[in-house]
């Protein structure tokens, strides 16, 4: 299955140059008659996570390894950021390479600082840069540096020794992540933590990030591509979780999904893909007459207002701009909470159905307002998805039929 | 409701204090050398003859333990200049074919009789210092050795391989996370190789190699009881000590956080 895939809609603040691009690899170890990993073309685009999700056996971690490298491939081509990785010393590839294992894989005679500042270390950074970084890297997962840089990892709980874990990978700021089965062995509710860390993380850092699992609602939850993988690393499917859910290709993917696919839909589809409605816009220094002039070229009888960073503020109605005129300044009534763009539906149509606001605005990072949602939004996108992926049933098959 | 954060203070104290035991630490090797000097003094005391007053003099038997501690502490380093690196080597992937030989060699070092293998050293190369310095080291490399691979392989797969995917050397893993991870096991082969030496050491004194030993021999060969026992006594004193000595090592030079 080739792959060469080109992502429609790619945010500008992605940077695609840190992609990974596998070609025609190919891993047989010495003394078995199957290849591990059997001619696998794969191209990951940067800074999107890419799940390799497939039953043990299935080679998924093989793969991964070949890309830094701990596992040395028998054929193909890895480029890695633009860059020949098999042309690279495999030390400084892996250098550029965020590494996270299952248990984390601390050093358990090295304090928690010492196991974040290896790689700055070896890349001869000055101590002061580490110990700088070091707690700046804390903070990021969430870990006070004060309590926790002098600690050594004996004393710190599984969900902990991972976080330190992605602290380590992040330490010298690699473009590429690769994360192998990261929170297997810890409990469903310290799991489910680390994967919203996760993804808070990736909103702001935008890595590159390969991620093996074969739990497939942590894929579903985790990916915005998964690859599903059958034996020799044989790519079944290679899509968004929509499209897997809605379209698997094959009898195999569908059986490894499983079904409740319109409750998986709500679960892991998230509220930054589907539709937003636009609503009018407006500044508290924008002059009343504007706004009012706005709200009457719109389908809606009210504006939001939006301070200096684009952060929702209030609604404004045009009641409340009755008679006003200048700047409207502080009228209006506040917004509910707003939804955040990486939510799922499933907590969408929750803040919907508890809160008594028809209208709810989304915000992506840094709190930026992104559009407006209602439950009518919500429906409309499931009816959409469906609808796309039975259009997509009926071209896959008239297609096998030509 | 204070207790486990009380407990967990306390293993946090043990983890970056492991060497924090107080004055009690030195009770052991001051007990150790009152007895020695006790025992000098209550022997000197008890109504020896000619001949053994000539040989229990502080001065000779001052001069016999430090030749005693020489012939230990050279075929210790000795030892384990040997089998540290040998062991090291022999933990490597590409070196396991070899590790079965390397075992039977030392293996017939160590269950040899080490009095036999003196004397036969002695008739090849002459008696003194450096031949029973040979024959203790024949005798000593096996548990240093074995320490040191056991060591070694017992360390967590994972955290070799998680050292590698960061970017390490396979010589940076070895030195950052391999010995580190093995130094106790190591360690605790190196106080047996001690203790083992103090006592084997004995033997030097049948080819001339000095040591309390000839406190032993002497007492045999003249029949003075109180020279014999002296000798013994001595000889197990300072293995006790020793064996002290490499315990405060170990515990020095083990990794925290373990």
């Amino acid at each position: 299955m080739s792959d060469t895939v080109t992502e429609p809609a790619v945010p500008a603040d992605r940077d695609d140059s840190a992609g990974i691009e596998l070609i025609g690899v190919s891993k047989r170890f010495p003394g078995q008659d199957t290849p591990a990993v059997d001619d696998v073309t794969l191209s990951i685009p940067g800074g999107r996570i890419v799940v390799l999700l497939g039953p043990s056996g299935s080679g998924k971690t093989t793969t991964m390894r070949l890309i830094n490298r701990l596992i040395e491939p028998t054929a193909g081509k890895i480029t890695v950021a633009g860059r020949d990785a098999l042309g690279l010393d495999p030390g400084e590839l892996r250098r550029r390479i965020g590494y996270v294992i299952q248990d984390a894989g601390l050093f358990p005679h090295m304090t928690v600082a010492t196991n974040i500042g290896l790689v700055p270390q070896m890349l001869k950074w000055d101590k002061k840069r580490i110990a700088a970084r070091v707690d700046e890297l804390l903070e990021l997962v969430d870990l006070p540096p004060a309590a926790f840089r002098d600690r050594y990892p004996r004393e710190l709980s599984g969900g902990q020794q991972q976080r330190v874990g992605v602290a380590r990978a992040l330490a010298a700021d690699p473009p590429v992540m690769l994360m192998d089965e990261p929170f297997g062995a810890l409990d469903p509710i310290t799991r489910e933590l680390l994967q919203d860390s996760l993804l808070r993380l990736q909103e702001e850092l935008g890595k590159t990030i390969v991620f093996v699992t074969h739990d497939i609602d942590e894929a579903l939850k985790i990916g915005d591509r998964i690859a599903i993988l059958d034996k020799g690393s044989r790519v079944a499917q290679y899509g968004t979780p929509q499209e897997i859910l809605l379209n698997p290709a094959d009898e195999y993917v569908a059986r490894f999904i499983g079904g409740g696919q319109a409750m998986r839909l709500l679960k892991f589809g998230r509220v930054g893909d589907v539709a937003l409605r636009a609503v009018p816009e407006a500044g508290p220094g924008d002059d009343a007459a504007h706004v009012r002039e706005r709200i009457a070229n719109g389908d809606t009888s009210f504006a939001i207002v939006l301070d200096a960073g684009r952060r929702p503020l209030r609604w404004i109605t045009l009641d409340d701009l009755a008679g006003a005129s200048g700047p409207i300044g502080e009228r209006g009534s506040g917004t509910a909470p707003p939804i955040r763009a990486r939510d799922t539906l499933q907590q969408a149509l929750e803040s919907l159905i508890q809160i008594d606001h028809e209208w709810v605005p989304v915000v992506g990072p840094r709190g930026v307002y992104q559009g407006t949602v209602t439950l009518g939004t919500l429906q409309q996108a499931l009816r959409d998805m469906r609808a796309r992926a039975a259009g997509e049933t009926v071209a896959h098959e008239a297609g096998e039929a030509r | 409701m204070t207790a486990p954060p009380a407990a967990a203070e306390q293993s946090r104290e043990a983890l970056h204090a492991p060497t924090g035991r107080s004055w009690r630490s030195l009770l052991q090797p001051l007990l150790i050398v009152v007895a020695g000097v006790g025992w000098m003094v209550y022997v000197n005391n008890s109504g020896l003859d000619s001949i053994a007053q000539r040989v229990l003099t502080p001065g000779y038997v001052t001069r016999k333990t430090w030749e005693h501690v020489e012939l230990t502490a050279m075929s210790t380093l000795l030892v384990l200049v040997i089998a540290l690196p040998l062991g090291v080597l022999l933990s490597r992937r590409w070196a396991r074919p070899a590790t079965p030989v390397v075992l039977a060699v030392a293996n017939i070092g160590q269950s040899a009789p080490a009095i036999g293998v003196v004397v036969l050293l002695a008739v090849v190369w002459g008696i003194g210092f450096w031949t029973a310095v040979v024959a203790l080291v024949a005798y000593g490399v096996l548990p240093a050795l074995r320490n040191t691979m056991v060591g070694l392989q017992q360390v967590d797969p994972t955290l070799r391989d998680a050292g590698r995917g960061i970017g390490m050397s396979a010589l940076t893993v070895l030195r950052r996370v391999e010995l580190p991870l093995a130094a106790p096991v190591i360690l605790a082969g190196v106080r047996t190789t001690l203790v083992l030496m103090v006592g084997t050491a004995s033997i030097a004194a049948f080819i001339n190699g000095g040591g309390l030993g000839e406190l032993v021999t002497t007492g045999v060969t003249t029949q003075r009881t109180p020279v014999l026992l002296t000798g013994c006594f001595l000889i197990a004193l300072l293995a006790l000590l020793i064996d002290w000595l490499g315990g405060v090592a170990a515990r020095l030079l083990a990794p925290k956080g373990l």
